[in-house]
């Protein structure tokens, strides 16, 4: 291994140096500062006569002294099960005061992308007990679904709430012993990172936990390895180890700031709003990780989490995040308000493998005409609450007054829940057919129409249809 | 791809740089586009950029590790695609390798790197019967003989297009019935050339034809909203834009399953695995609406997911298309879908800018209007070489940022194709699905295609067609006043324009791509269901008019069961229809 001290520049967090022999693009360089400080960094750039070095914890008090060491590999993660139940911070290293760690193997943290022919198609209900997610916007086995939300509403509740009561239902029993979760924090601040932990502890999740740990503190490029490390950690417990794998990662916002600083550094020409033209490449890299495996038992499942900058679901990170992933579930500021919880908007919140994880043998076979029904009154009613500001409901049809109550009980009964209430798929949809029958059974018309004859509750003051 | 089989291997070169997928090279002897080898573990490579001494290179895989002065090696030889029996009932990647073989031999179900296969087998044998004898002349794409590829496409054996001059003909020497491997000679020509099943043919350059025509079939499509206001022609291009969660995946998978077209190529680019994995699984057992026969005996598939190296994301809709042209030439009517180009687009980008080209608009190369438009003029009725007449239709997805549709991909796309789909974040919102927004999508094959509708479903369907969009263009002008005062505030006569509208967007716009039934609607039933609204509309105005009050007219008891015929089984859809309309009279003549 070769040392050199020939730092040309050093900007922002790219470091660039002189070297003689060649450097394999992506490998690993560590610079030894004067007083011996080691930091680590990567190749970005590599050429016969120079290197580009992303340093993962900044630059200060590197200075042209400085050494700088290739490592002649790319960046490993050391993995093991030993890991569960560790924390370690965002680059990898345990801060719990555990033992050492003692991997069964390194690997590679840029992971390769799994062939599309060799995935199995994840259709396995996960029952989060939110009737907002479990009844509109199912959760599966092997999905990658983000929360978009805003800054200052309660995501974290959410994830932890999704992280505490996740269960497949049918095989309840065997769950306890092949279910983990790794959590890969990014840039948020001690106080939350203090709620995950404790909320770890309390429940004793933490011992089928690995923990990656980068906080508002901690520099920014290193963010861009966190998720690398908690997903390739993931990949080997789900593929290797058996796990059915949960891997929250928050908040991706903090992720892709780190990737539009690196890239100012370099003086790329930025995308849109500063953001590099191949965040979409980039971000792909880390959600198309989760998935299931033909003849594996394993999954990764992904609830990425990430605050929308001035709640704008047009803005770059939410955009090409929604682009990739399998959905979003929508935490909404507006319900918040309302005190809902959890203020999930499922308008426009969506799972796009739904369709194959419900329905009779998986949840029941009314479970999809709910849910198309519910989302086309709710719409309905959202579009006349405007109307009614201007005309009052006086104006309106009698149709019109129970769609406007509809979408009122809507949300007082079907997503208001609270966080520790945890409502089996049967509540749900139960909930949602009390729902429904405020409706006439004509207006039912995405429902099949033995499901309405099997759980529309009629009214029960209602007269008998006279049959003339 | 083809490893370049029958080419000499030139001088290597040595890496300079490695900058991602951007790869620079000394003293390499190769021509722009060839393919070359990139490193120790012989990456494959394109040649995008020569100056002076120094190659420009993109790797179509991963290239951590990577050093410089590693060798690169050309192959002498342009990117290409191998042509032959084989390629329907495949998964490619962008640069055509079988995503099968890649799994066999890497022994992984993730992609490892420096690891090639041909695009179709080369030790299968095929069952080949000559189509021409003997002593007959053939000239450059004649077709020589057929195999059959799968039960669904009997696979044309053809001179390749670049074999003799351009008008001269050769007589067939030698031929003979029996399996042959797709390497092995199938047939001799007196000018010694060899006619074996494979081909090559380089994918940026498109095969040559006598010339496109005038599209004048329809590509029914299955899709309500799309045969019905906004066909396609057989050879005809179209877009469909629209934000994320909109439906432009599972358009162009209805359009895959249901499009009567003989072929389908269905390019992944750079988007979800899983969604590739869903086509996988569900076509070998769905059946081709047309002949019965399992979706994937006419289809091939291409996946270059997000994930998977972006310069592979870049050449796969070349793959597509060339794959595309190759069936076309057979005399088949060939459907490409490409989801989404705006992937494909994102990756000329991301290529450009490690180049250090001068970006044009929001950071794409100014040549992206160039190579939109070189892609989809490759799509087309043609009469082929060999005098048969077949076509490639184009539906490319886009995916602008934030929904927005003035941003460059949308916008240059815009100015070439003639369909236009416009998904609309909206409709999706509150599940009407298919979210395409009527008032801003057009079809500029519409008039053109009337005549095979007339004659081949029914005499006034384009009369029926205006009048839903009248009623259409009605309903918006009245929900504008709607949202001021109410809807008890109209006359009564509006009042009843707005029901007519509902069902005409719920019983018949609508359609649900995951209903067994409803997700295929044949013609004749677009045009019964449209029928049966109009019954209603007819019948209900006739009421009106006679002094029935439209709360009662809107409340007789066959009305909601106008919203079922989608979902009623095409055999017993037309009798559906039939009853529903004479109760809808009968009860609505009851009133008055
Ligand atoms: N015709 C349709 N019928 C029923 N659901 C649909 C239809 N089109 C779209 N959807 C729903 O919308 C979701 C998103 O569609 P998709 O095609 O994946 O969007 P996009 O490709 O534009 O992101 C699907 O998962 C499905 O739930
Ligand atoms: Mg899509």
């Amino acid at each position: 291994m070769k040392e050199y001290q020939t730092i040309t520049e050093i900007s922002g967090p790219l470091v660039f140096a002189e070297v003689d022999e060649p450097v394999g693009y992506d490998e690993i360089v560590e610079i030894e500062t004067a007083d011996g400080e080691v930091r680590r960094g990567q190749v970005l750039d590599t050429s016969s006569g120079t290197v580009a070095i992303q340093t993962f914890e900044g630059t200060g008090g590197i200075d042209r002294e400085s050494s700088v060491r290739f490592l002649g590999e790319t960046m490993k993660m050391p993995v093991t099960e030993d890991l569960l139940g560790r924390v370690l911070d965002g680059s990898g290293n345990p801060i719990d005061d555990g033992p050492d760690i003692v991997p069964d193997e390194r690997r590679d943290i840029v992971g390769a992308a799994i062939n599309p022919y060799s995935r199995e198609y994840p259709e396995e209900f996960i029952q989060t007990g939110v009737s907002a997610i479990d009844g509109m916007n199912t959760l599966v086995r092997g999905q990658k679904l983000p929360i978009f939300s805003g800054s200052g509403l309660p995501h974290n509740d959410l994830a932890l709430q999704i992280a505490r009561q996740a269960t497949v239902p049918e095989e309840e029993g065997d769950e306890d012993s092949e279910f983990a979760v790794i959590f890969g924090a990014m840039g948020i601040t001690a106080e939350e990172a203090n709620e995950f932990m404790d909320d770890f502890e309390r429940t004793g999740a933490l011992e089928r936990s690995v923990v990656f740990m980068n906080l508002a503190d901690d520099p920014a490029v290193e963010r861009t390895v966190t998720p690398r490390l908690a997903l390739t950690t993931a990949e080997y417990l789900a593929f290797d180890k058996g796990y059915h794998v949960l891997v929250i990662l928050t908040d991706m916002t903090n992720y892709c700031e780190a990737l539009r600083e690196i890239g100012a550094a370099r003086e790329e020409v930025p995308g849109r709003r500063g953001y590099p033209g191949y965040m979409y490449t980039d971000l792909a890299q880390l959600y198309e990780r989760a998935g299931r495996i033909k003849g594996q038992e394993g999954s990764v499942t992904q609830i990425p989490i990430l605050t929308m900058p001035s709640d704008d679901i047009t803005h770059p990170i939410p955009d090409l995040t929604g682009y990739i992933t399998e959905g979003q579930i929508l935490v909404d500021r507006d319900l918040n308000s309302q005190g809902l919880q959890p203020p999930i908007n499922v308008l426009p919140s969506l799972s796009r493998l739904m369709d194959d994880g419900i329905g009779e043998g998986l949840t029941r076979g009314d479970h999809g005409g709910v849910s198309d029904q519910i989302y086309a009154a709710y719409a309905e009613g959202e579009d006349l609450r405007d109307l009614v500001n201007i005309v009052g409901r006086e104006a309106l049809s009698e149709r019109d007054n129970k769609f406007l109550d509809f979408a009122d009980r809507f949300e007082e009964e079907f997503v208001e829940q609270g966080y520790d209430t945890n409502r089996d798929i049967d509540e749900t949809l139960d909930i949602g057919w009390d729902l429904l029958s405020m409706l006439p059974k004509e207006e039912l018309n995405r429902v099949d129409e033995e499901y309405i004859e099997e759980y529309y509750v009629e009214e029960e003051s209602a007269e008998v249809p006279a049959d003339d | 791809m083809s490893k370049a089989t029958d080419s000499d291997v030139r001088e290597d070169g040595i890496i300079e740089s490695v900058s991602g997928p951007v790869v620079t090279a000394t003293d390499l002897d190769a021509r722009m586009n060839d393919v070359v080898y990139v490193g120790h573990e012989g990456l494959m490579g394109e040649v995008i950029e020569i100056e002076g001494n120094l190659t420009t290179i993109q790797v179509y895989e991963e290239t951590s590790g990577v050093s410089p002065g590693e060798p690169v090696e050309s192959t002498g030889a342009p990117l290409s695609v191998d042509l032959g029996p084989g390629m329907l009932d495949s998964i490619y990647d962008g640069v055509q390798r079988p995503l099968d073989v890649l799994e066999e031999k890497m022994g992984s179900a993730f992609l490892d790197r420096g690891v090639d296969a041909p695009g179709i087998d080369l030790e299968q044998t095929w069952e080949f019967t000559p189509e021409v004898e003997e002593g007959d002349e053939v000239s450059n794409g004649s077709i020589v003989g057929t195999v059959p590829e799968t039960e669904s496409i009997d696979h044309k054996v053809m001179v390749p297009p670049d074999t003799l001059g351009e008008d001269e003909t050769a007589e067939v020497v030698s031929i003979e019935s029996g399996a042959f491997t797709v390497e092995e000679t199938v047939a001799e020509l007196d000018t010694g050339d060899e006619i074996q099943m494979r081909q090559e043919w380089p994918v940026r350059e498109a095969r040559p034809t006598v010339n496109k025509q005038t599209p004048t079939e329809p590509l029914t499509s299955g899709q309500r909203i799309l045969d019905g206001l906004f066909p396609l022609a057989k050879g005809g291009t179209a877009a469909i834009p629209g934000p994320f969660g909109s439906g432009k995946t599972v358009a162009q998978q209805s359009l895959a399953k249901f499009a009567d077209a003989d072929i389908v190529v269905y390019i992944g680019c750079g988007e979800r695995g899983n969604e590739m994995t869903e086509v996988i699984d569900d076509f070998p057992d769905l059946p081709d609406p047309q002949t019965g026969n399992p979706l994937m005996a006419r289809t091939c598939l291409i996946a270059n997911t997000s994930n998977m190296p972006v310069a592979a994301r870049e050449s796969c809709v070349y793959t597509g298309i060339t794959i595309a042209e190759y069936y076309r030439d057979m005399g088949y009517d060939v459907a490409l879908m490409a989801d989404s180009t705006s992937r494909w687009a994102e990756a000329m980008r991301e290529i450009s800018s490690r180049l250090e080209e001068m970006p044009g608009e929001e950071g794409y190369p100014a040549y992206l209007a160039a190579r939109l438009s070189e892609f989809y003029e490759r799509a087309g009725y043609f009469e082929n070489i060999n005098g048969t007449e077949g076509s490639v239709s184009a539906i490319g997805a886009v995916s602008p940022p934030g929904g927005d549709f003035s941003e460059p991909v949308t916008q240059n796309t815009l100015r070439i194709v003639k369909t236009f789909w416009a998904l609309d974040a909206d409709l999706a919102e509150r599940r009407h699905f298919p979210a395409i927004n009527w008032d801003e999508s057009y079809s500029l094959y519409r008039d053109q295609l009337d005549p095979w509708f007339k004659e081949n479903v029914a005499d006034d369907w384009p009369d029926q067609r205006q009048w839903a969009i009248d009623v259409l263009d009605e309903e918006g002008e009245l929900q504008e006043i709607v949202q001021l005062v109410g809807k008890d505030a109209l006359p009564e006569d509006q009042q009843l324009t707005l029901e007519v509208a509902r069902f005409l967007k719920e019983a018949w716009l609508q359609q649900n791509a995951l209903h067994d039934v409803d997700q295929y609607c044949p013609p004749e039933k677009t045009y019964h269901i449209l029928g049966a609204i109009k019954t209603f509309n007819d019948e209900a105005f006739d009421a009106l008019e006679a002094g029935v009050p439209v709360d009662e007219i809107t409340d007789i008891d066959a009305l909601p069961r106008l919203n079922r015929i989608g979902t009623t089984p095409d055999d017993e859809a037309e009798e559906f229809v039939e009853e529903l309309e004479e109760e809808i009279t009968e009860q609505l003549r009851a009133l008055y």
